[in-house]
């Protein structure tokens, strides 16, 4: 195994740990973290991935795709903050509320 | 590269909507001049984008003059092209109806929102590789969960919560996705990525990841749990784009994606498919039959009606072209009826003050446009020529009886009943004595001729069948390997 699927492997754990925590936790900051790290996982991968040819010089496509990926990431996790602040003014707690009553 | 036309008008489609965006964010009192002037150029762009195409045939374009892997290809055929005509038409309604919806605080978010969902759209139609289709995915889902947010209040904020945490996960398993296929194939452009497939695992895997995240999106039963709370809270306009335009593009990757990669690998998915869309109508149709808020019972229904968009997927492999043809009629008639259902629906709540059905009556009886558009539209939902949605539909049932595949049948022919028995259950309203005299507020004529033009287009498109199928077929988009 060399250290590029070791890398992959690495990052596919991260991303699965990330994907268990956003189901399990219902807080809703932790969810936002799960996301990120669920993220960070991926790009681990792609970065691994980069190197997978084994060539002295990475491959660069997965590296503009990682630089990409994080300004998403980052604009994602803001709106989302902003989200999360005025989601626990209105139930009281930073998470969903199960309530499905519409109210008018 | 095919060829470099000397009208950049897919360029146009998506940086004027994206100027515009900025601009009515920089300038926020003349929002409603810059977005009823993008919205008529937009229009009159794709009209010249289908000339050209008409004339010329696909149109590739390299971004900037850099190719593929580093820079950004352009793409558009026939199903492009119809994608942009029906977001451009829903688009020019959307945009009239909201001059006079918003207060001036929602204005100032509403119009730099709505146009960078335009832009996103129009782009995300116009990708020819599956990073950017990403990219795209991502612009769309924040400005529609930023949208869903604008009215504020528990639920919508509730709403664009569960719909942001939905979004963003499948947009991961998407990239997981595209970095599966990246790695297997070492290139993100669909075209070449059609020539490079083969049965590998990890092929499979990206089916998987892509495909979930990807029908998440377009909530396919049973991951539609975001769906109706999102749909229903937003504001009247942002509920019918959603319904109408936002799940439909996460639908047009998946079908890009079906017929280039993964059509050969997946005979037992198709079946899949097709079993979560006839769930996805039964469970949607009842739904939306036992909800006693209006904008819940449209919610629903389009959880139903996007269910009939999947049953097509098992018929594909012997049926062919046609179905397809049927299937992207009922996507766009879904489109232009679900949003003069919504905006129609908008004007109801707005009229009374709220949208419990029971008490719609005197709203019904005051509101005849909005009642006409809402009663249209319905027609098209369920189906009944000479509509757009009764060509679509015709077009499956046909395919499901050649096939002797007759619980598929059973099952569209019950969501259709459906269908009917919710739509009454509104309009029956519209005949029995009112009696509240509670206070109630006018509608402005742009709001109550929107809907009814977008019901009235929904229903001539039943029409223009041949016409439609024969822009359709440019470039073959249903054959494999299409988009080279």
């Amino acid at each position: 195994m060399n250290s590029a699927i070791l890398y992959a492997l690495v990052g596919v754990g991260i991303f699965s740990l990330g994907l268990y925590a956003l189901i399990l936790h219902p807080h809703l900051l932790r969810k936002i973290l799960a996301i990120n790290v669920m993220g960070s996982g991926l790009f681990l991968v792609l970065i691994a991935l980069a190197k997978r040819t084994g060539e002295p010089l990475p491959d660069l496509v997965p590296q503009a795709m990682v630089i990409t990926g994080i300004v998403v990431a980052f604009s994602a996790t803001a709106l989302a903050l902003a989200l999360m602040v005025r989601v626990a003014k209105e139930n009281h707690r930073a998470e969903l509320s199960d309530d499905e009553s519409q109210q008018p | 590269m095919i060829l470099h036309s000397e009208t950049p008008w897919p360029a146009l489609l998506i940086l004027l909507p994206l100027a515009a965006a900025m601009l009515s964010f920089l300038f926020p009192r003349s929002a409603k001049f810059t977005g009823v002037v993008t919205a008529i150029i937009i229009a009159l762009a794709v009209v010249g984008f289908g000339w050209h195409l008409q004339s010329e045939g696909v149109y590739r374009h390299a971004v900037g003059g850099w190719g593929a892997p580093l820079g950004i290809d352009l793409y558009g055929d026939g199903l492009t092209l119809l994608m942009l005509a029906v977001t451009a038409l829903v688009g020019l309604a959307i945009t009239l109806y909201s001059l006079d919806y918003f207060n001036t605080e929602q204005a100032r978010w509403f119009w730099p929102l709505w146009l960078l969902l335009w832009a996103a759209l129009n782009a995300l139609f116009l990708s020819a590789d599956i990073f950017n289709l990403y990219i795209t995915l991502e612009l769309m889902g924040m400005a529609a969960v930023a949208l869903v947010a604008l009215k504020g209040g528990r639920d919508a904020l509730n709403g664009a919560m569960r719909y942001l945490l939905a979004t963003l996960l499948g947009s991961l398993a998407y990239l997981f996705g595209v970095v599966l296929l990246y790695h297997g194939y070492g290139t993100v452009d669909i075209a070449l990525l059609a020539e490079r497939i083969d049965h590998q695992p990890v092929a499979w895997a990206a089916l998987g990841l892509m495909g979930a995240g990807l029908l998440l999106k377009t909530a396919l039963f049973p991951l539609h749990f975001w769906l109706p709370a999102a749909h229903a809270s937003a504001p009247a306009p942002v509920s019918a784009l959603l319904s109408a335009l936002v799940v439909k593009a996460s639908f047009y990757i998946f079908l890009r994606l079906w017929f280039a990669l993964f059509a050969p690998l997946g005979g037992e998915v198709a079946w899949l498919l097709g079993l979560l869309g006839a769930l996805a109508i039964l469970w949607g149709s009842w739904q939306a039959l036992r909800q006693t808020r209006l904008k819940l019972l449209v919610a629903y229904s389009t959880v139903a009606q996007l269910g009939y968009l999947f049953v097509a997927f098992p018929l594909a492999a012997v049926a062919g072209v046609v179905l397809w043809h049927g299937v992207i009629y009922l996507l766009i008639s879904h489109a232009l009826a679900k949003a003069a259902m919504f905006m129609a629906a908008g004007n109801l709540l707005r009229f009374g003050g709220h949208d419990r059905i029971v008490d719609l009556n005197r709203s019904v009886q005051q509101l005849p446009l909005s009642t006409a558009a809402f009663a249209l539209a319905g027609v098209s939902i369920m189906g009944l020529p000479p509509s757009g949605g009764f060509i679509g539909k015709w077009l499956l049932l046909e395919a499901a009886l050649q096939q002797g595949q007759w619980a598929l049948a059973a099952v569209m022919i019950v969501g259709g009943l459906l269908a009917a028995a919710y739509i009454f259950k509104v309009l029956g309203y519209a005949f029995t004595p009112s009696t509240s005299r509670e206070e109630s507020i006018p509608i402005p004529a742009t709001m109550a001729w929107a809907p009814l033009l977008l019901a009235f287009a929904s229903i001539l498109l039943g029409f223009l069948a041949p016409a439609l199928f024969s822009l359709l077929d440019i470039g073959s988009p249903f054959e494999r390997g299409a988009g080279s």
